[in-house]
């Protein structure tokens, strides 16, 4: 099984959840930006669910499937089509060989997953399929796909099961929810509608922060800014100024930390942020929130509220479990009995 | 925060960084030897210590980052406990064991520590860096030496002269900050970065002497450039430097060297 590059898209990148370990060598970890989307994914295409797939960044590819293959897509709504027949997301999918696989821009998320069976083989690096641009590792040598590229799939146990007949397509009537705790983040009522919550748990200068400024941070709304990317997602808002403008020594940071350059806007980093930064951390935003952020366009409205370090463990908990029993029933669903169209 | 201070005044804090990771807060002076050589003798017991649970150690200046698998460790936890006391805790005494380490001739405790605290009686490692300086491979040092008041070949003599050592690894995979450059060797940045600087590439930018694992734009005064990868992903050991690591220049000219491998 492979699938053809026919158009890359935005920014499409091989991704699976990572390569933990390395941070002593200035290696940042990487992977999926919303992880939650990638295992799903992965799940309904009957793949280990840290398996390599594709993230998809704003605007889609168009892809060609070699063979026949069960495949997902998760994440941000992208208008996946096979053969321009609109296809749904959060399923799994049978597909004949030769359909082509199109998307189109966002509607809603930034970022959208497509996991095949067998899952993209690229080579790994120390450890991860995950691309990492600045390093040039993983994924297609170290880049975004570009037109032509063949990405070789491995064996799954959806690969071998040719979908020999007709139609070109099919998907089972249920679909894969992601958990709830992500769901949380969207609010919907008064002035603040349609402005995406993350939770923060407090960073260690957060008390360096003028009385104002801790204020702003908590109560006023930040615009994500275009110049945002894997390593960081820059915001657009009221300044946050510090009382005490002492130079911190570089030190280790991690995804989900909020740094503030002097006097500036807040820079949430992200996946393929740096092992170590030197600038004050207000808050970071917590781990099970990461999904969450990784979904925010440039354009989109985002405020921040504070949890404590145990609400913080309870939610991530929360959401392992969730994942554990979407697991287990998408195990025992067969992919084999679906209702036609 | 948890404080933990001895009779002799050695001190640290431990403090959460977000909900997966800790972060390790050294004095700034250490009793016999500066923060970072502490933090880089720390990252390395925490290292062999070989906790499932811990992801990553990074050491800094006055700082080790641990981050850790906050699933892995709930499994380990009592319930209701937060899962960063229990990281803390853990790493409080193993830190505990570098300090006894440093005091075992006092004590006579050697025994009485585990197996992995032998990482502590490592030597060092010292690592030569070939370099090719001036010419086309370092464009600045004609300046650099001018502003030091200096012939070229003095400046290059006492770059190569000196001792350096790793303080830390970060900004990008395999960089070294290096303390240990001559404060007389000392250069601004340049008022305009380059757009790009090529892997390899030795410079100097304030107090500081380093090399660009990989090709990107800087700012950085070059003066020369070294054919060794400092990350190489398909190597056994990708990165070339750790914290702690002694590191030399050492002069080479363009004939002792593959050149090609540079373009």
């Amino acid at each position: 099984m492979s699938l053809t590059v026919i158009k890359p898209g935005f920014h499409t990148t091989v991704q699976d959840l990572g390569r933990p370990g390395w941070r002593h060598g200035g290696i940042p970890e990487g992977g999926a930006m919303d992880s939650i989307a990638l295992r799903i994914a992965n799940l309904l295409a009957r793949n280990a669910q840290g398996a390599a797939a594709l993230e998809l960044t704003l605007t889609g590819p168009q892809l060609r499937l070699e063979q026949d293959t069960l495949l997902a897509v998760t994440g941000a709504e992208m208008a996946p089509t096979l053969d321009d027949e609109p296809i749904p997301q959060w399923r799994p999918i049978w597909a004949a060989a030769g359909a082509v696989l199109a998307f189109g821009q966002a509607a809603s998320g930034c970022r959208a997953y497509v996991a095949v069976a067998g899952g993209i083989d690229a080579a790994p690096a120390l450890g991860s399929r995950s691309t990492d641009t600045r390093a040039g590792i993983g994924g297609i040598a170290g880049r975004p796909l570009r037109r032509g590229d063949a990405l070789p799939c491995g064996s799954g146990a959806g690969a071998a099961k040719a979908w020999g007949s007709r139609p070109k397509w099919a998907a089972p009537a249920w679909f894969a929810a992601p958990p709830r705790t992500l769901l949380a983040s969207r609010s919907s009522s008064g002035s603040t509608a349609g402005t995406t919550v993350l939770r923060v748990v407090p960073g260690a200068e957060y008390g360096q922060f003028r009385e104002a400024a801790r204020t702003a941070f908590m109560r006023e709304r930040y615009r994500v800014a275009p110049a945002s990317d894997r390593m960081g997602v820059r915001l657009d808002g009221p300044p946050l100024e510090t009382s005490d403008s002492a130079e911190l020594l570089s030190h280790g940071v991690i995804a989900g930390t909020i740094q503030v350059p002097h006097g500036g806007t807040p820079i949430i980093l992200a996946a393929d942020c740096q092992t170590t930064g030197g600038y004050p951390k207000i808050a970071h935003v917590i781990s099970a929130d990461l999904p969450v952020l990784a979904q925010c366009s440039p354009g989109d409205w985002l405020t921040f509220t504070e949890v404590t370090s145990g609400e913080a463990q309870r939610i991530l908990l929360d959401q392992e479990r969730e994942m554990r029993v979407l697991a287990a029933a998408i195990r025992l669903s067969s992919p084999f009995s679906m209702n036609l169209r | 925060m948890n404080f933990v201070k001895s009779a002799d005044g050695w001190a640290f804090s431990i403090a959460p960084l977000g909900d997966r990771a800790l972060v390790v807060q050294l004095p700034p002076q250490g009793e016999n030897q500066p923060a970072w050589q502490v933090s880089a003798e720390l990252a390395k017991l925490l290292r062999a210590a070989k906790r499932s649970w811990i992801i990553d150690v990074v050491p800094a200046y006055t700082t080790v980052t641990v981050v850790y698998d906050p699933l892995l460790l709930y499994q380990t936890a009592s319930a209701g406990v937060l899962l960063f006391e229990v990281a803390a805790a853990e790493v409080r005494a193993i830190l505990q064991q570098l300090h006894e380490h440093q005091h075992r001739h006092q004590i006579n405790q050697q025994e009485q520590l585990p197996k992995y605290a032998g990482v502590l009686h490592q030597e060092p490692r010292v690592i030569e860096i070939p370099v090719c300086y001036g010419s086309s491979y370092g464009p600045d040092l004609p300046q650099c030496a001018e502003r030091a008041g200096m012939s070229e070949a003095a400046f290059i003599r006492r770059h190569a002269e000196a001792e350096y050592r790793v303080a830390m690894i970060g900004f990008m995979p395999g960089f070294p900050y290096l303390t240990g450059l001559p404060p007389e060797l000392s250069q601004p940045r340049r008022s305009s970065p380059r757009s790009i600087v090529p892997a390899g590439a030795v410079g100097i930018a304030g107090g500081q002497t380093g090399v660009y694992p990989l090709a990107t734009p800087g700012g950085w005064q070059l003066i020369g450039r070294t054919p060794l990868a400092l990350f190489d992903p398909k190597r056994a050991e990708p990165i070339l430097l750790r914290a702690g690591d002694h590191v030399r220049f050492v002069p080479i000219n363009e004939t002792e060297t593959n050149l090609g491998e540079w373009q």
